[in-house]
């Protein structure tokens, strides 16, 4: 176990954590321009970039290190970098495949900065948690409906991918990764199988955290996974959390981490969104509102780390630091030690 | 089994497994993945908990039918609800499959076999991809068959996996290998107690760890004779389950409950299986064919045979491993004999080859035919001293073998038994067998070859690799310059597989597939005659070619023309038959076309088609199956299509169009006027790669217009017709009053006269508006038939499958406006009843299929159209002839 872990998990230990929350809705008060995103190094680039939020890191880097700041003196421990879409997959999208790896090093450093500062101001031990994000095309599920044996992307490209963005997390000064918004399975065991082969070639682990989504009301992730099924086919990462983000306002959220909690042996995380969206789009839950929710998360027992997804603010994180505040933190359960296995759904050896 | 013991027993389903059914396995090489899928599914829902796929067939290329099967079991929430078991002897095609899968799946399987090094790696690399393990009792040595080596490897390599791997002990299950028992080899007979007292110590002292085996191996001396079988392994499971055994690998279906046996077949199988008596095999098979079917009724003791003639009395010894008489009736034959060797060349070979049809045929099983064999062997060495006799008389020397034998499981392979009983059957026809044993490597064949002077090599294999380990021996072979025969055996190998791959590989010798035991004294007296080897070989050869000629006539379909070489291949135009030009150039619109003038034009075979009612019309309205049905469907349509034309429900309307046009490689360029100096529009054709010879083309669309630098003026024209213009409104008036019948009647009818207005255009067209066929008149029926000149392909269609081809083709035409017809984001036309397509006036033209296309083509038309690659294969995708994820992983790699 790294060093990082074993202090998290020490801390994890004797309080709930908290995550900070978004940053695309943090980035969109600020409305900047085509001309923005640009800056003078890529004013000339061939296609639009506007909406491309990771080059930020690059184009805008006091901007993002700046909420990450916001979010750190809200009450958050732990930020996720701003390299949500940094992998060659989805750059490709703008032609930017090329700077994947170094918007994953600027990304880790920015929010490293922001670290640094809040730990000086407060005193307080802070984290950055390197964010890989699912790409933008799926592994297990075709996206032709005529053809159900195609795929639009390989287990070998992702782990390529996802590779290299983790070698930039590190490289950039990441205390943890965290594989997150994971709607396809086998895009995320990519994930791990690529950073299980950076520790081994390092020789030093980083804590992993990974966090599905459940995108809709049948209580399955995307590619049709049940929560139980979706930990038996991840729990080889031996992750420092597993948990949820994402799709779902914390009140539809509530029985699938409450599943993952049953099963897992290791941390609950859980950042859902500021509630679903409205009709038009915008996920306008109250902090107020959300912190009642996650806050029984924690009086249930439930958690370990908990922050925001789409449309939470650093007032949101604020309100919900004050929810769980002195609430015991969940235990980790003894697991008995059986075979479990998963298909869709899973199976366990009762032998 | 019992209920209790059988409720912790996880069923591991096998029935999709090429090496475990003959069903599946010629699905999948068939390419017929959907029946595949739905043995599957059947699996699942027959209660099989985790679904063990294998792909290990030599013919196949493994790891790509992995990926295919597990991607497409992706997609089917009702199999993929149930994790996989990912199995092969291969590790690329197992870490193909685990690449594949989102589940926790289990893979099946590695061992010690290559040593401690590549165990570990191969462990961490399943722990990678996150799944659980199954690990054969294998080490350097082989495979594992007593108590002490089963317990032996299964500690070693689980002190490996948790202390050296960091692997979960509950994540490991212990294949201890079953065995066949009742072989009639002593040696096999405890198999099935060393397995189960393995698996009793490894649940013991191997916390966490699971015992798992594929039951069907124990009774494989018993194959034709299910009843036992099925016997032999609920009895196995019953014992082995209570000590442990958790998971297997099992035709569940196929399983009698223990309590269930016949009382007498249970007892004498739980003999054999816990091996309680010396005689428990002999007990056993006396009694099999009394358990065999049900209508059988136990035979009766026969001494009949003996009236017989003394050839029939050897055959019957033989058939049924009698040596009471053996040496009687072997006197008597001698008696009658020329000379001693005529006996054993005569009667002795032709009972032998008796039992092997009835081995063949499954009618016998292994323990009989090693019996079979020694009543040969009694034979024959009641017959050694009186050739020996002759030899001294005749003043030859001393006495010798019939021939060498070597014989050897290959490199990677450790199966022996098969090896060992035609061993055994050779040496009692007086062969001398030199046995290598397993695991030979091809150079120690070779020398041993060469050292013992041998006449024929035996190689034997069971598992897959080891087909391809047999080719490097025949080219190796064929390297260091033998030509002794090659005889190929073991149950993974094939007539087929020698034939396409050992045959070639050794030109100098003779590679010669043996079926079974039975049939090896056949082959290698037949190779060792000098009198009978030439006819024999030539014969083998002749099959083999005929073999490998079918083979490569099924391979055909894959192999494609380079594009270049199909362009060179293109029909050349009689360019003396280009067609007049048209009457007018552009577009030409056609509003209110009355529907009675199309009636005439209406195919009805479809229509029909429409209803399931399967027949040509008007046969069909007088068929005895379909008649009575079809003439009521027909008076409904009828009655219908008047209403339609009296009531004008349907408007049909129709745009044509004409252009200069040439043919530029395999495009057409359209020109703006006869100055043919602007360019209008490119139309893009596709060209058919199948390998063809000189005297078959390889047909592209623009081969039916006169090329550019012909210089003779050429046109092509295009057209789209709409019959279901108001269509809409009558589908939601019989949707509302809920009448479905004529619903789908009306939509069948407008589709009909949607085909019928296509004709009808067309036919105006080579007579009025191109005006190249002005005096044409043709039934109906000739029209169907297409006996005129010039052909109204569609895009979407066999000769050009691209669909993105009709937005040229619309915006030519201006159909929106001119018809009210219009395209869908996928290149549906809306209103549905509607046809499109260009026409080509050239006698020569005519409708073919594309086939399948590879990717140079498809590279060079997503360039000809301004496509990205990837987007033009989506829209290729039912063409291609490969796999474009696959190659463009190969290209980056």
């Amino acid at each position: 176990m790294s060093d990082v872990e074993t202090t998290l998990r020490k801390l994890a230990s004797e309080r709930i954590l908290v995550l900070d929350g978004a940053m695309g809705t943090m980035i969109q008060q600020r409305k900047f321009s085509e001309a923005d995103f640009r800056a003078e190094r890529f004013k000339d680039w061939g296609r639009d970039l506007k909406g491309n939020n990771d080059l930020l890191i690059l184009t805008q880097p006091d901007a993002i290190r700046e909420i990450h700041l916001e979010y750190f003196r809200a009450g958050a421990d732990i930020v996720e970098t701003n390299t949500f879409s940094s992998t060659t997959i989805a750059q490709a999208d703008y032609g930017m495949e090329a700077l994947a790896y170094e918007l994953n090093v600027e990304g880790a450093r920015l929010a490293r900065q922001a670290a640094d500062i809040a730990q000086k101001e407060d005193g307080r031990p802070r984290f950055v948690a390197g964010a890989i994000g699912p790409t933008n095309r799926t592994a297990s599920i075709s996206p032709d409906v005529n053809n159900p044996g195609f795929r639009a992307v390989t287990f070998d490209e992702l782990a390529t991918a996802y590779g290299e963005a983790a070698r930039g997390l590190i490289e950039g000064g990441a205390d943890a990764l965290l594989i997150e918004t994971i709607f396809d399975t086998l895009n995320a065991k990519a994930a791990v199988f690529a950073i299980e082969e950076i520790f081994a070639e390092r020789g030093a682990r980083l804590p992993v955290m990974i966090s599905g989504t459940i995108t809709d009301l049948s209580g399955r992730t995307l590619s049709g996974q049940t929560p139980t099924a979706f930990w038996n086919a991840l729990s080889h990462a031996q992750p420092l959390s597993v948990g949820l983000n994402c799709a779902l306002g914390a009140k539809e959220m509530r029985a699938h981490v409450a599943e993952l909690s049953r099963v897992a042996d290791t941390l609950i995380c859980a950042y859902p969104n500021a509630g679903l969206p409205n009709e038009f789009g915008l996920y306008d839950e109250s902090p107020e509102a959300m912190a009642v929710f996650v806050g029984e998360f924690a009086s249930a027992g439930l958690v370990n780390i908990v922050g925001g997804c789409c449309g939470t603010t650093p007032a949101h994180i604020g309100a919900i630091a004050e929810a769980v505040k002195g609430k015991a933190p969940r235990k980790i359960p003894e697991v008995a030690t059986k075979m479990r296995l998963s298909g869709l759904e899973p199976f366990e050896l009762v032998a | 089994m019992t209920t209790s013991a059988a409720s912790r027993f996880v069923n591991v389903g096998e029935r999709t497994n090429v090496t475990g059914s003959a069903k599946f396995r010629k699905l999948i090489t068939a390419g017929d993945y959907a029946a595949a899928l739905d043995v599957a599914r059947e699996q699942v829902e027959n209660g099989a908990q985790i679904l063990d796929v294998n792909m290990d067939e030599g013919l196949l290329d493994s790891e790509k039918a992995m990926v295919e099967f597990l991607n497409l079991i992706a997609a089917e929430p009702d199999i993929a609800r149930v994790p996989v078991m990912i199995d092969s002897s291969k590790w690329s095609v197992i870490e193909a499959g685990l690449k594949c899968v989102q589940g926790k799946p289990i893979v099946n399987s590695i061992s010690l076999k290559e040593g401690e090094e590549s165990f570990i790696h191969y462990a961490r690399k399943v722990r990678a991809y996150g799944a659980a393990v199954v690990v054969m009792a294998f080490d350097e040595q082989g495979q594992a068959d007593t108590f002490a080596r089963k317990t032996e490897i299964c500690a070693r390599a689980y002190k490996i996996l948790t202390e050296t791997v960091g692997f979960p002990p509950q994540d490991i299950v212990f294949d201890p290998n079953v065995f066949a028992v009742a072989t009639g080899i002593e040696e096999h007979a405890n198999y099935g107690v060393d397995f189960i007292e393995a698996t009793k110590w490894i649940r013991e002292n191997l916390p966490h760890a699971h015992v798992s085996g594929g039951v069907s191996n124990l009774s494989f001396a018993f194959r034709g004779n299910e009843p036992v079988r099925a016997a032999m392994h609920s009895v196995f499971l019953y014992h082995a389950i209570a000590v442990g055994m958790d998971m297997g690998i099992v035709n569940a279906g196929a399983l009698p409950v223990y309590d269930d046996i016949d009382p007498e077949l249970r007892e004498l199988a739980e003999d054999v299986v816990l091996n309680r008596h010396p005689d428990s095999t002999d007990r056993l098979l006396a009694a099999a064919d009394k358990f065999k079917g049900g209508k059988q009724e136990a035979r009766v003791v026969d001494t009949k045979w003996r009236d017989q003639p003394v050839a029939k009395r050897l055959e019957h010894a033989l058939v049924h491993g009698v040596t009471e008489f053996i040496e009687a009736d072997t006197e008597e034959a001698r008696a009658q004999a020329e000379r001693p060797l005529h006996v054993i060349e005569g009667p002795l070979m032709a009972g032998m080859n008796v039992v092997g049809d009835l081995f063949g045929s499954g009618k016998m099983f292994l323990p009989q035919v090693v019996k079979s064999a020694r009543v040969m062997k009694q034979a024959v060495a009641y017959l050694m001293p009186f050739m020996e006799e002759e030899k001294r008389l005749s003043g030859a020397d001393q006495r010798q073998a019939a021939g060498k034998i070597l014989m050897a499981t290959v490199k990677g392979d450790v199966h022996d038994i098969g090896k060992n009983i035609v061993g055994v059957v050779l040496q009692c026809n007086n062969y001398e067998v030199i046995d290598l044993g397993v695991m030979v490597p091809v150079q120690k064949i070779l020398a041993a070859a060469k050292e013992h002077e041998v006449d024929v090599i035996g190689l034997s294999g069971l598992i897959t690799p080891s087909l391809d380990e047999m080719v490097t021996v025949a080219s190796e072979l064929e390297r260091e310059g033998f030509d002794i025969p090659l005889l190929i055996g073991g149950a993974t190998t094939s007539r087929i597989h020698t034939a396409v791959k050992i045959h070639p590989a050794y030109e100098r010798g003779q590679a010669v597939h043996v079926l079974d035991a039975s049939r090896a004294v056949g082959v290698v007296s037949q190779l060792l005659s000098a009198e009978n080897k030439p006819g024999y070989v030539a014969g083998v050869r002749a099959d083999y070619l005929r073999l490998a000629e079918q083979h490569a006539r099924a391979q055909e379909d894959k192999v494609r023309a380079p594009i270049a070489a199909a362009r060179a291949n293109r029909h050349v135009l009689d360019l003396a038959k280009v067609q007049r030009k048209p009457t007018f150039l552009g577009t030409k619109v056609f509003h209110n076309i009355p529907l009675e003038t199309l009636i005439p034009y209406i195919d009805w075979t479809p229509f029909f088609s429409t209803w399931e009612l399967h027949g040509r019309y008007p046969e069909i309205l007088t068929s005895e199956k379909y008649g009575e049905a079809a003439k009521n469907l027909f008076d409904d349509a009828t009655a219908m299509l008047r209403q339609m034309a009296d009531e004008k429900w349907l408007e049909a309307r129709a745009v044509i169009g004409f252009w200069p046009a040439a043919a530029r490689g395999d495009d057409i360029v359209l020109f703006k006027d006869e100055n043919r100096s602007e360019e209008l529009a490119v139309l893009h054709t596709l060209r058919q790669q199948m390998a063809r010879s000189k005297d078959k083309p390889n047909l592209a669309l623009s081969d039916f217009v006169a090329n550019e630098a012909s210089g003779v003026a050429d046109y092509v024209g295009g057209f789209a017709v709409t019959a279901g213009i108001g269509e809409e409104a009558i589908a939601q008036r019989f949707a509302r009053a809920n009448d479905d019948y004529n619903g789908i009647l009306a939509k069948a009818l407008a589709d009909r006269l949607a085909e019928a207005a296509a004709e009808y255009m067309h036919a105006q067209v080579r007579r009025e508006h191109w005006a190249y066929a002005p005096d044409e008149a043709l039934s109906n029926e000739e029209l169907i038939a297409e006996t005129y000149d010039g052909i109204r392909p569609a895009p979407g269609y066999p000769a050009q499958p691209d669909h993105t081809e009709k937005g040229l083709l619309f915006d030519l035409l201006n159909a929106p406006e001119a018809i009210g017809l219009t395209l869908t984001e996928s290149y549906a036309m809306w209103p549905g009843s509607a046809v499109s397509g260009l026409y080509f006036s050239h006698p020569d033209s005519r409708y073919f299929g594309l086939g399948k296309i590879d990717r140079d083509q498809v590279i060079d038309y997503a360039a000809r159209k301004g496509y990205a690659l990837a987007e033009m294969e989506r829209w290729l995708a039912p063409v291609l002839n490969y796999d474009p994820n696959r190659i463009a992983k190969i290209a980056a790699a």
